[in-house]
């Protein structure tokens, strides 16, 4: 399409982004990295106006610039915390825009003259519907606007093979017809495929979102790849390539981490099951967790001096510390560790908060310098040596329980070793069990100190007693 | 002849992209994600040559809803990718 020129140069833009991914292996490059991405989309987006000669065509001038200003309001104004649902919203927008190019295309009726471009259109409609409607569900979710839980619906086999049979027929209608009737059974089909999303995106618990907004990443790029297909552009087809493998590799990642199979996220499988058989464990935890106070009981070391005794400080957040915006007490605290010549590291879980990568920018946000951010692999030796780990937030990733309690849904899950550092403070909100609804055996541990609470106010009462001691 | 064309290119965009994120490190995973996220907004060429071709109004109009949520995606993407990305400092 378009010729060799336009070829050598979608070529080149996609070399482009590759360049700029390679680029993202280091914090000093990326940035870079990032601007090389962004310049060769750019080049891209000016290469196909002049390719289809619409350099000055007013309705995709002035959509090009609606589109832009809205995003950069938007990516100004985001918190750094609703991060996981901007990405959500976004792989939803990529995938509603995916679905409507072919849309755009049936209803033309003179443009999808290939049985290739009919197969590929009505396969951008299912794969986009599909990641906008779950996307779109996803973001409420994270950002609270519906229950995290997961939903269980009854029959879902059922369900699903009637939805994937209808999903046949209407394909097979928009390859044979070339009238309305095509587009009709594309409305039906995004229909059919949206409804399809939405049940999705509603059986996968807020835990276990990491694993769905990447999994929602790949199909985005899937998407956009197919629809390339159907418009035959090259650097579409390259690109949604790559953001699909990028998305897999991703979830896989954050599979192994949780120890948790793709097949059992996607079904709502052990998590569902365990809605209901904790809750008497739920509140015999609570009620049998020594809920120790600053003022420890007797035998065990004094909150102030521990703080004052440690020499080698490891700090573990958790989704705890996203959600009551903890993240500069917490930097403060390093703060007034380091000021007393102390060592401070933070050990990050990979399934830390909502999605890969979630504490770091958390963390980085409030200045933490990223050479301080410890991978589980990296630290997971050094919490024997270590003097106090603190724990902010974080329950599931920490719970020793995960090697022992066979049948639990953290079976097997790798955890941070918190609990072998010479003491432990937990400034969590509660003694409830974290998402897995696994009673957290740290609590009863001897060398522990519970400050339950807002980890604010916790953060501050630590950074209070130090300043006082010293 | 077109379409084989197009399938080489997914394939071996598929395998260098994997080479290319397998070397990010999880410090920068969010980033990557956004990244990523931008990057699927590359529909957006799509949705021009869609429109670009788009005689009748329906399809006009189609169109430039998708060139308009394309773009809000690939801006929005890269802006808030750059903005993370310059919070990362060393000591």
């Amino acid at each position: 399409m378009g010729g060799d020129e336009h070829t050598i140069v979608a070529f080149g833009l996609a070399v482009g982004v590759v360049m700029g991914i390679r680029l993202m292996n280091s914090p000093r490059t990326a940035v870079a990295g990032n601007l090389l991405g962004a310049s060769a989309v750019l080049g891209a987006i000016i290469l196909t106006l002049g390719t289809h000669g619409v350099m000055t065509h007013g309705v995709i001038l002035g959509s090009l610039a609606v589109g832009a200003v809205i995003g950069y309001v938007l990516a100004v104004r985001v918190a750094m915390i609703q991060m996981p649902q901007l990405v959500a919203l976004l792989n939803g927008l990529g995938g509603a825009a995916s679905a409507l190019v072919p849309l755009s295309l049936l209803y033309e009726q003179t443009l999808v003259p290939s049985l290739v471009a009919r197969l590929s259109s009505a396969l951008a409609i299912s794969v986009g519907g599909f990641t906008f409607a779950g996307s779109s569900i996803a973001a409420a979710k994270l950002d609270r606007r519906i229950p995290q839980r997961p939903v269980v619906i009854t029959n879902y086999g059922i369900w699903a093979f009637t939805a994937c049979l209808a999903m046949a027929i209407f394909t097979v209608v928009i390859l044979g017809s070339s009238s309305w009737l095509a587009l009709g059974a594309a409305l039906l089909l995004l229909i059919n495929v949206s409804g399809f999303g939405v049940v999705f995106a509603l059986r996968i618990g807020g835990a276990d979102m990491p694993v769905g907004i990447c999994l929602l990443n790949a199909l985005s790029g899937l998407a956009a790849a197919i629809a390339g297909f159907a418009v035959g552009d090259l650097l579409l087809v390259a690109a949604g390539a790559i953001v699909g493998t990028s998305g897999l590799i991703l979830t896989r990642i954050m599979c192994r981490a949780m120890n948790r199979d793709l097949v059992a996220i996607l079904t709502g499988r052990g998590v569902a099951a365990i809605g209901g058989v904790p809750a008497d464990e739920v509140a015999q935890a609570a009620s049998v967790a020594p809920v120790q106070t600053a003022e420890a009981s007797v035998g065990r070391p004094s909150l102030d001096s521990v703080l004052h005794d440690a020499k080698d400080v490891i700090i573990v957040p958790g989704y705890g510390m996203a959600l009551a915006q903890a993240q500069h007490e917490v930097k403060r605290l390093a703060d007034a560790l380091e000021a007393r010549g102390n060592t401070v590291r933070f050990a990050i879980h990979p399934v830390a908060g909502r999605m890969p990568g979630h504490m770091h920018v958390l963390l980085a946000e409030a200045d933490v310098p990223y050479e301080k951010f410890l991978d589980m692999d990296a630290i997971n030796d050094s919490f024997k040596d270590a003097d106090l780990s603190i724990i902010v937030g974080a329950n599931d990733v920490v719970n020793p329980a995960a090697s022992t309690a066979e049948g639990t849904p953290i079976y097997g899950m790798p955890v941070l070793r918190a609990g072998e550092a010479g003491h432990v403070i937990v400034c969590n909100l509660d003694a409830q069990p974290g998402y897995c609804g696994v009673a957290n055996p740290l609590y009863q541990q001897k060398n522990v100190t519970l400050c339950f609470g807002d980890a604010k106010e916790q953060l501050s009462d630590l950074i209070r007693r130090l300043s006082d001691a010293s | 002849m077109e379409s084989f064309l197009l399938l080489m290119v997914f394939v071996v965009s598929g395998l260098v992209g994997t080479r290319a994120v397998r070397r990010v490190p999880p410090l920068l995973h969010t980033p990557l994600m956004s990244g990523m996220n931008a990057l699927s907004g590359c529909t957006v060429l799509g949705a021009l040559v869609a429109t670009a071709g788009a005689v009748r109004a329906g399809s006009v109009i189609l169109g430039a809803v998708a060139v308009i949520l394309a773009t809000v995606n690939v801006v929005s993407g890269f802006v808030v990718t750059h903005r993370m990305l310059r919070m990362f400092r060393k000591s």
